[in-house]
């Protein structure tokens, strides 16, 4: 498999002004590095203020990055503007997590799911209508819902219209972005089956963004666990969450609430709450919140190493262990 | 299943909310119990009604709203025919209330201790400051606030969602009450907060032995906190049930979907169970069972939608508004 | 699979709510029918304006010329409104007038509108420095006493027309530049507009398919005001001398020719029909605008 996407070091730092006039940095994204495989599915999790959503943005050019690079098979990508920019978001497509605002109310469906093809001039007449038809089909909506508005459908189907608006320039990739935070638990199962189909059905690759751990388990293959701007852990996903290594992955586990009473967690209750993005603590980021943490810690930043059989990676001094190789076997396939 | 008495009991408990287009029925024959010291879940999707239920106990309610209800039994009182006078005196003394947004329960001029002191002397006069912040530090400590002396003279924005929404829990808690309403406590708050949050409430309850009726749309948290389920659907109860019960062998169609669309409930990869469609309007309610249109059931048959199922007990003593509640409910994918 | 079990079940959005499958513009236009006062505001202006237009046709006298022997006639057969100081007949001057003021008036407004539209899109769309440069002049205009410029620009230029279009729409623009660039502000950030970003739409294409049509109903709004605005400030300045020259007719210079006392007791009709008429066009407009601004304002269109 080779990477479909790079991210090297990426870097997405914006400039607030307090109202005193002092100039702030926020570290949003703060070194982030990933590969994406095509045909893969890559989940990024963490909490708000992890800077998850900002990397998707970024990889998508809606937010420029500020440092670090970004590599589409083999082409930089890092800042693209214009005609480059187009030719490269036909490839790349973006979901975005509220399919109220994300969907111009005023507009049509018809019209909003036409509207990548006529910015790429794909658009005449029948073949465009029908083209459009065929998009709500694939996602699951009557070809006769075209002719109505967005306020008229419910929170699923206005995501089955995003979903189709993202799809109408056959994308390689698709950038989702909490695609089913929004709605109500039995429409989340519809969307994600949806997203699951297309992905086979259409060879996609996913780079899926969640703060719900059960949703990223479900739906991807590799999962990156993002706390405070960077990639603490990154690993097959049920690797990494039945057996995470990294402390911060251990207590996120242990905070999401357990599939049924039976289910028994590790109880990980983290002390304090994230540090500020303007702000960063030296050293491990995490050490703030860890139980593990001791002075080099404070002064080492870790570097993203190796774990196991080299298919997982984690940022800590002290990482948790493995569990018994024999746990592990069943799932680990090449 | 307790012989004791109920600390809250709803009987039939019916709401209509007035609408540009006449009145709508918002909540339809709502009847659950809740024991002293239980949690209890109410789960259900967005409009089905579960805020506008303890929303409606406490009658905080938009003008022109009405309410039938044959009891709302609360601690010997029946709300239902008490005075709003009355009521005031029940609110926020005797039944605590918690919101979604820390924010809105939280006034940001004042200091956080002073706002929980405030709360507990309007309901005992006579108390000195002292006395009340005493009492306002015993509440913060209760809920894991560190150095809760201290961080009680600051003022809210000081304070971060976690620890502003343990502030609330701590002025639910400050006069002692019975009970206390939790509509979506932790929906705003990352998972690691979510966790201490929860974490507080389930330890006033241990401490104080207060019930809690734990709103919330998140299944997780039911599984993890609450001891029953109450389980809403268009405005009525579809299914009341022990955590065990719900989860295991569910007695309604729709909390068995609900609890199967669920991913962690799947192998990783697999089709979820998806209910098909979405809610009805209430304005628009189908005339036999509201769930019908919906209804993955290998039972449904042509009495679901004709004839409105009760919440009724099934032969081995289950509570569902399904038909067929003495089945084993369960959704092929 | 599951692909296909999805197809196959297509979810539809309740169809007996009538309501909800009507677009946006129809169901605005309804709530603007139920709102009297704006129902009863179109309807006056809609006569105004077709009085002006069609009325001269139909009545036989000549505005601005009239027999001395005429003068100062009472309403009669002949004369439905009576005559001038100097014989002229006053129904023709009032509808010879509201063309005059009408056309200062929308013109004026139109103008206006669209000066303040486009720069208040580009200072809302561009930001930073070309915003701020926009603003402060937006600040100092509307910081401007209009009465007072129109006169200098009078006694400089001499009155006319075509000047006071002009000036008036010089003054009013920044009002709904003002309104248009908040309207942008707010709407540049929406996420539709940066999914269209996302997905390779062009600016121009941003601007015609999202932006103006966000924009268009909060500037139709300022557009009515600034009619009333325009009539009005017309009024104004035509009474104070330095608007609309004798011998041609408008509303505010026939208030002007009935400032003596004798015509203010004795003689109603020279003044009592160009006041009315102002003060109709004014108010109706306004509820017009008002009746265009709660029937489009999407917060009511659940």
């Amino acid at each position: 498999m080779s990477a479909l996407l790079t991210v090297d070091d990426l870097e997405v730092h914006f400039t607030a002004r307090s109202f005193t006039g002092r100039k702030r940095v926020i570290r949003a994204v703060d070194g982030v590095s990933l590969e994406v495989a095509e045909h893969e599915a890559l989940g990024i999790i963490g909490e708000s203020g992890c800077g998850k959503t900002t990397t998707g943005r970024a990889i998508v050019q809606l937010e420029p990055a500020t440092g670090g690079s970004m590599h589409y098979r083999g082409k930089d990508v890092t800042h693209l503007t214009g005609s480059a920019r187009r030719a490269f978001n036909a490839h790349v497509q973006f979901v975005f997590q509220d399919p109220m605002s994300s969907l111009n109310p005023r507009m049509t469906v018809a019209d909003i799911v036409a509207e990548p093809l006529r910015a790429y001039g794909r658009w005449n007449g029948r073949a465009g209508r029908d083209r459009v038809s065929e998009l709500l089909d694939l996602v699951g909506l009557p070809p006769e819902f075209g002719s109505r508005y967005p306020h008229q459908f419910s929170g699923g189907q206005r995501q089955r219209i995003g979903i189709a608006r993202a799809l109408a320039l056959e994308p390689e990739m698709l950038v989702l972005d909490e695609p089913v935070s929004a709605l109500d638990v039995s429409v989340q199962a519809q969307v994600l089956n949806l997203l699951m189909s297309l992905r086979e059905a259409q060879g996609l690759t996913y780079v899926m963004i969640s703060h719900d751990l059960d949703v990223i388990r479900h739906v991807t293959d590799r999962v990156a666990v993002m706390y405070l701007g960077v990639v603490v852990e990154t690993g097959p996903a049920d690797e990494v969450l039945d057996d995470p290594v990294h402390p911060y992955t251990a207590a996120l586990v242990s905070a999401t609430p357990p599939s049924s009473p039976d289910e028994k967690r590790a109880r990980i209750r983290l002390q304090g709450e994230l540090p500020s993005a303007s702000n960063i603590p030296s050293g491990c980021r995490f050490r703030t919140r860890c139980w593990r943490a001791d002075e080099i810690c404070a002064t080492v930043v870790p570097p993203l190493s190796p774990k196991g059989d080299g298919n997982r990676a984690a940022a800590c001094h002290h990482p948790l262990d493995l569990a018994a190789p024999r746990l592990r076997e069943g799932i680990a396939t090449p | 299943m307790t012989v004791t008495e109920p600390v809250l009991s709803l009987q039939s408990v019916n709401l209509e909310l007035k609408t540009p287009d006449g009145y709508v029925r918002i909540l339809r024959d709502v009847t659950f119990d809740v024991a002293p010291g239980e949690i209890v879940g109410v789960v259900g999707e967005s409009g089905s009604g579960k805020s506008m239920t303890a929303l409606t106990v406490m009658r905080l309610l938009p003008p022109k709203a009405r309410v039938q209800a044959a009891r709302i039994g609360f601690d010997g009182d029946d709300l239902a025919t008490t005075s709003p006078r009355a009521l005031r005196r029940v609110r926020g003394k005797r039944i605590g209330m918690v919101f979604q947004d820390p924010m809105t329960s939280l006034d940001p001029v004042i200091q956080v201790g002073r706002q929980i002191d405030e709360a507990y002397r309007i309901h005992h006069p006579g108390v000195g400051r002292a006395e009340a912040r005493a009492q306002t530090v015993r509440m913060l400590e209760l809920v894991g606030v560190p150095d809760a002396a201290n961080r009680a003279r600051q003022y809210p924005h000081q304070w971060s969602g976690g620890m502003r929404q343990r502030a609330v829990i701590a002025m639910a808690l400050v006069n002692d009450p019975k009970l206390i309403l939790a509509d979506e406590p932790t929906t705003a708050l990352d998972a690691t907060i979510q966790a201490q949050v929860l974490d507080a409430l389930a330890r006033a309850r241990d401490e104080l032995g207060v019930a809690v009726v734990l709103i919330t749309h998140d299944l997780g948290v039911i599984a993890q906190f609450a001891s029953r389920v109450i389980v809403m659907y268009a405005g009525g109860v579809v299914e009341v049930a022990t955590t065990r019960e719900l989860f295991e062998d569910s007695r309604h169609p729709y909390s068995a979907a609900l609890i199967q669309s669920r991913p962690g409930a799947h192998r990783r990869g697999e089709p979820l169970v998806a209910i098909p469609g979405r809610p009805p309007l209430m304005t628009d309610l189908p005339e036999g069972c509201p769930f019908a249109p919906r209804c993955a059931s290998p039972y449904k048959s042509a009495v679901c939608v004709t004839d409105r199922p009760e919440l009724e007990r099934s032969v081995d003593g289950r509570l569902s508004a399904c038909h067929f509640r003495d089945h084993h409910q369960e959704v092929v994918a | 699979m599951t692909g296909t079990t999805e197809r196959t079940r297509p979810m539809r959005p309740s169809l007996t709510r009538r309501r909800e499958l009507v677009p946006p513009g129809r169901l605005a236009f309804r709530r603007f029918l139920r709102n009297p006062a704006a129902v009863v505001g179109a309807v006056v202006l809609i006569l105004i304006v077709l009085a002006v237009v069609v009325g001269p046709l139909f009545v036989p006298w000549d505005p601005d010329v009239g027999e001395l022997i005429d003068a100062r006639q009472p309403p009669s057969a002949e004369h439905w409104l009576g005559t001038d100081l100097i014989g002229r007949d006053e129904l023709a001057r009032i509808l010879a007038g509201g063309r005059v003021s009408l056309t200062i008036g929308f013109l004026a407004a139109l103008l206006a509108v669209t000066v303040g539209t486009v720069v208040g899109t580009l200072a809302g769309w561009f930001g930073g420095v070309a915003d701020a440069i926009i603003s402060r002049i937006i600040d100092i205009l509307l910081s401007v006493p209009a009465v007072l410029v129109i006169i200098v620009f009078a006694g400089i230029l001499g009155p006319s027309l075509p000047m006071l279009i002009i000036v008036f729409s010089a003054l009013l623009w920044p009002q709904s530049a003002r309104i248009a660039r908040s309207v942008v502000l707010s709407v540049r950030e929406q996420e539709f507009v940066q999914a269209a970003r996302v997905l390779g739409s062009r600016t121009r294409y941003i601007v015609l398919h999202h932006l103006i049509p966000g924009v268009l109903p909060s500037v139709i709004v300022a557009a009515t005001i600034l009619v009333a605005d325009a009539v009005l400030s017309e009024a104004a300045v035509s009474f104070l001398g330095a608007g609309v020259q004798p011998p041609q007719a408008s509303w505010g210079n026939m208030l002007n020719d009935s400032k003596s006392l004798t015509v203010l007791t004795l003689m109603p009709w020279l003044w009592l029909p160009p006041g009315l008429a102002i003060f109709a066009t004014v108010l109706s407009t306004m509820a017009v605008g008002d009746g265009v601004r709660d029937a489009i304002d999407t917060r009511r269109n659940a």
